[in-house]
């Protein structure tokens, strides 16, 4: 498992991660969402234990990343986005490399290196080149290097970027597969594929979560919530506090001017809304349903805050 | 120590299995052949010793340290596949000495090449195996003194190219020191001579094993391969 606390991260004065808290548990497959620049990569870097964290504390399996490196890191499998690889190597080289850099014994590597090229679909290129793959298969070597220690966690950087199609869905049955027993925690730029395989998303916007959401039913996923985007003016917390009162099943997000009411979908909430804040004194500015699709909630709330002159 | 072998082993076979590393094999020993022959054939054959080959090698080991270390860690930085040795469950040091071994070997087997000259010596005429045998320990010293400096620059930037600046400037540095050590006063200039890689190496082409110079060379060599893993610990952040 993968347990995020307080954490920050500055290169030199620039915030690139702002006081992040979150877990993910075993079996769990949690999508990292969020536009260039929001912190995403360099969030997995500190997960990874290639960069440690200027404040607050990660543990991977247990161990943080700081105090108990090796284990944090022995326990972690990582495909870096591109899936950098050593061009002059073959496949096979490759994974032979990485699986006893990580540890495993020399006796039992070649059944571990050809057990992973099975599962991501690389018989046939064990003596290619690394460098005259195709980028699909980059990456399939980048998945298949990740997993040849058999981590407890999973950090995947993009990792369906490049691949075709038919390639893709059989990448993300494979992430899901691996995450019936393991943890795994991978960012795109692809929304359908959130929903495809995630049990949950973590949108991250200038480098803070700006939203996490359970995907209770991948196939219904958002369709079952809907949404009420309000304009209201007076006291935020006052506001929030009373559109908080409303339904046991509904949350409310507060994005700068806009509160977000999500109810089920069967609910119809708007008159309770309209009720409850002139009972508490607010004039309504504007009040809206919005599509509850992911890809709406993700533009809502990642929309760039304008350039102060 | 199985990671320490593990990436000595990669550097070794990435540098056997690289066309580059024959042409650096290739000019070594045509350069240091070349110095050797014209240096006998000057003395009227009446000289039978390795200097002319000693006075190339010395040089080109400085020279091609560089070449071979520049691209160990740099090149890695720029490709991002040195994402794979930060995330894997080895330390610093031993990411280090991994490369570092692998690129003494890469080295010392070019050396080897070129045992050739003293063999043709024993052979044709009647050598004096001495400085023969310390020359060789110096060059080896060298060698490892020079890959370290190069190995922590090449850990300081993905350019090679800047790598091999840097690390050219600190060994050129470290080798001229003895030269300035003809000028200013005589304390100085000893001092000066004490610290350079060229006052320390020049005992082993007569002959001599000075302690001092052994320890020297092992000094600058680990204190290079210690500062390449503090900075690559450093770098992690924090």
């Amino acid at each position: 498992m993968i347990s995020v606390r307080g954490v920050s991260k500055f290169y030199g004065d620039t915030m690139a991660v702002d006081d992040i808290s979150f877990e993910v548990a075993t079996g769990e497959v949690v999508g990292f969402l969020g536009p260039n620049g929001a912190g995403k990569t360099t969030t997995m870097r500190m997960l990874t234990g290639s960069v440690f964290a200027t404040s607050g504390s990660i543990s991977i399996a247990g161990f943080d990343t700081r105090t108990q490196p090796l284990e944090a890191r022995r326990s972690v499998g990582f495909l870096p986005e591109a899936s950098p690889l050593y061009s002059e190597m073959t496949t096979m080289q490759f994974l032979r490399f990485v699986g006893r850099l990580r540890g495993i014994p020399g006796r039992s590597i070649q059944s571990r290196v050809d057990y992973v090229m099975g599962l991501c679909g690389l018989q046939g290129r064990e003596d290619t080149q690394l460098g005259k793959l195709s980028k699909g298969y980059k990456q399939r070597v980048g998945l298949a290097q990740a997993i040849i220690h058999d981590p407890m966690v999973l950090i995947l950087d993009e990792p369906t970027s490049g691949v075709d199609p038919i390639q893709i869905s059989q990448t993300r049955q494979l992430i899901r597969e691996l995450g019936k027993d393991r943890t795994v925690l991978f960012s795109t730029h692809i929304l359908p594929e959130i929903e495809a395989i995630c049990n949950r998303v973590i949108i991250l916007n200038d480098g803070k979560i700006v939203l996490e959401h359970r995907i209770e039913d991948p196939s219904k996923t958002f369709r079952t919530v809907r949404t009420l985007k309000i304009l209201a003016k007076g006291s935020i917390p006052a506001i929030e506090k009373a559109l908080k009162g409303i339904g046991k099943e509904s949350s409310v997000d507060y994005h700068d001017p806009y509160f977000f009411v999500r109810f089920p979908f069967h609910e119809d909430v708007q008159p309770d809304v309209q009720k409850t804040l002139s009972d508490v004194g607010c004039s309504i500015s504007s009040i809206e349903e919005v599509q509850s699709k992911l890809e709406d909630i993700f533009l809502t709330i990642t929309k760039p805050t304008e350039v102060k002159s | 120590m199985r990671a320490i072998f593990v990436l000595a082993d990669k550097e070794l076979r990435t540098s056997l299995g690289s066309p580059a590393s024959y042409v650096v094999a290739a000019v070594f020993v045509a350069l240091s052949g070349a110095s050797f022959s014209l240096y006998i054939i000057g003395s009227g054959y009446a000289d039978t010793s390795i200097r002319g080959f000693v006075d190339a090698a010395q040089v080109l080991v400085l020279l091609f340290s560089v070449l071979v270390a520049m691209r160990l860690i740099s090149e890695e930085q720029r490709t991002g596949t040195w994402e794979l040795m930060l995330t894997a469950p080895v330390r610093e040091i031993e990411v280090v000495l991994g490369k570092f071994i692998g690129a003494f070997l890469t080295l010392a087997l070019i050396l080897v090449l070129t045992l050739y000259f003293p063999l043709l010596l024993a052979v044709f005429g009647d050598p004096d195996f001495g400085p023969i045998f310390t020359s060789y320990l110096g060059l080896f010293l060298l060698s490892g003194a020079s890959l370290a400096v190069g190995l922590f620059a090449s850990a300081l930037t993905s350019s090679q190219t800047a790598a091999a600046a840097i690390a050219s400037g600190i060994l050129v540095a470290l080798w001229s020191l003895g030269s300035a050590a003809q000028f200013g006063p005589v304390e100085i200039g000893r001092i000066l001579e004490f610290l350079s890689l060229s006052g320390n190496f020049s005992g082993f082409t007569r002959g001599v094993i000075d302690s001092r110079s052994v320890i020297y060379f092992l000094s600058v060599n680990t204190l290079f391969l210690f500062m390449t893993a503090r900075f690559i610990e450093a770098k992690r952040g924090g």
